[in-house]
């Protein structure tokens, strides 16, 4: 699927960097691991009205599912889907533990500014994301729990969080179409539960393509009843 | 409804309070369906009883001083370590402060997954038609739209992940979750103290359509306590 698609553009954005823009319904965006390991913690946003926003636990007790891959959807708080995991070579994403922040970094791997690494410099997802928010005139009211792309934290009996390492490796990718018209923002900083001893967060390219139009038999829409609700009322929203 | 067995080991961590209900300073029922805003003050106990069981209970907390620095479930989970909470859970903020502390739990674990049912939730959910039924996210709303005015204005961005007191909602190790029966019964209740001024808001949950109120919304207790 998708192989033949029209790219539209395609970036880089390196490790420990933050980056957002305005993705279109009918367009969908491929994130791939340059280095295996990586960790993409983002945000979504109608664009219209950025009041309404990715919602994980709508998105996670929607599906019934502590985690995103193929066939599942981003909810927001308006019961509609921002987006749609169209291909994932991955197979888990983290949505539990939102993104790593100043603290976390700076207790893993210590702290390094720009003035002595210039922009070598440890940087986290928390300020990372609120740095590309604040760009939309949105702050920290506005950001909430995150998806992660390429974590993997499972949950056991008791209840406690264990990071899966080598979730990801390099070349690995995931495909995300857009339903809606959305603002996504974004931080390639560790995940805050990996356990790698070296701040040295993977790169992950960016390649925009026009997408398929959404097939009756789409795999995300048919993936559960719920979703099937979801997709409805988003067409609505577009319905003129 | 009878109580089901979880095919999943709960750890139990119970602990009860030594605090007298008849000393507390704040003593007030919360119908189901009803919410609740108040301001409970650093070194205060919060208690929150179930009074027939199987309640949930969607509660929100900020931090007085600077409304911005809000509950974070994430913040609760990844540091904590772990999904559930019970005694000795530090419920943290999105600045990583601690906004208060769980001292006593006699229902032994509570959700910070699951979040708030709303109109449009529901419609997702169980059917398009389900839109005009009562929610937690419309009774956060009525709350902060009529907060008395000694309490800082918030708005729906303020609505952030919140917590589900009494609700079981396991996650299993294949990454599945589930809305079980709860764990609660009639008299249970969690307690914690506030580590600095909080406000508390709170929708006593009316969901019909699923078991996480044993499909009966039931009253809770409110109760603040004087720190000693």
């Amino acid at each position: 699927m998708a192989t033949a698609n029209t790219v539209l553009w395609e970036e880089v954005v390196p490790g420990g960097n933050h980056w957002s823009g305005i993705l279109r319904r009918g367009t969908q965006l491929r994130f791939t691991d340059m280095k295996g390991g990586a960790n993409v913690s983002l945000s979504l946003y109608n664009r219209e009205t950025t009041l309404e926003r990715l919602n994980i636990p709508d998105t996670l007790k929607g599906q019934h599912t502590a985690f995103l891959t193929t066939g599942r959807v981003c909810y927001s708080d308006m019961g509609r889907v921002l987006c749609s995991f169209v291909e994932d070579s991955v197979g888990w994403h983290d949505a539990l533990c939102g993104p790593s922040d100043a603290h976390d970094i700076a207790a893993r791997y210590g702290e390094r500014s720009y003035a002595t690494a210039r922009n070598e410099m440890f940087r986290n997802g928390r300020d990372g994301l609120l740095i590309e928010l604040g760009k939309w005139g949105l702050g920290k009211r506005d950001l909430g729990a995150t998806v992660n792309l390429f974590s993997k934290v499972t949950v056991n009996d008791e209840g406690s969080l264990v990071f899966q390492p080598d979730n990801s490796q390099a070349g690995s990718f995931v495909t995300l179409r857009f339903e809606m018209d959305v603002l996504l923002a974004l931080s390639t900083a560790p995940h805050r539960l990996d356990p790698e001893s070296e701040y040295a967060p993977a790169a992950v390219q960016l390649l925009l393509e026009r997408a398929d139009e959404v097939a009756p038999d789409d795999v995300c829409r048919l993936n559960c009843p719920q979703n099937e609700r979801a997709f409805i009322n988003t067409e609505r929203l577009y319905a003129r | 409804m009878p109580a089901k067995t979880s095919p999943h080991p709960i750890t139990m961590n119970l602990t009860e309070s030594s605090l007298d209900p008849s000393a507390a300073i704040v003593s007030e029922v919360c119908p189901p369906g009803e919410g609740w805003i108040h301001l409970v003050k650093s070194g205060q106990t919060f208690r929150i009883e179930d009074l027939e069981g199987n309640q949930a209970v969607d509660t929100l907390f900020y931090s007085a001083d600077n409304p911005d620095d809000r509950y974070s479930a994430t913040n609760t989970i990844a540091r904590g370590g772990s999904i559930y909470l019970t005694t000795g859970t530090a419920l943290y903020s999105e600045e990583g402060n601690v906004l208060l502390t769980i001292t006593a739990d006699t229902c032994g674990r509570h959700d910070t997954i699951g979040g708030a049912c709303s109109a449009e939730s529901n419609t997702v959910r169980y059917a398009l038609e389900k839109r005009p039924m009562h929610s937690c996210r419309d009774t956060f709303l009525h709350q902060i739209e009529n907060a008395p005015a000694h309490l800082p204005q918030l708005t729906k961005r303020d609505l952030t992940a919140n917590i589900n007191f009494f609700m079981n909602v396991p996650v299993t190790p294949e990454g599945g979750l589930k809305f079980e029966d709860g764990i609660s019964s009639p008299g249970k209740y969690v307690e914690m103290r506030a580590e600095m001024d909080v406000i508390v808001l709170i929708s006593n949950c009316p969901q019909l359509n699923n078991p996480c109120n044993a499909y009966n919304p039931t009253p809770i207790r409110l109760l603040v306590w004087e720190g000693v």
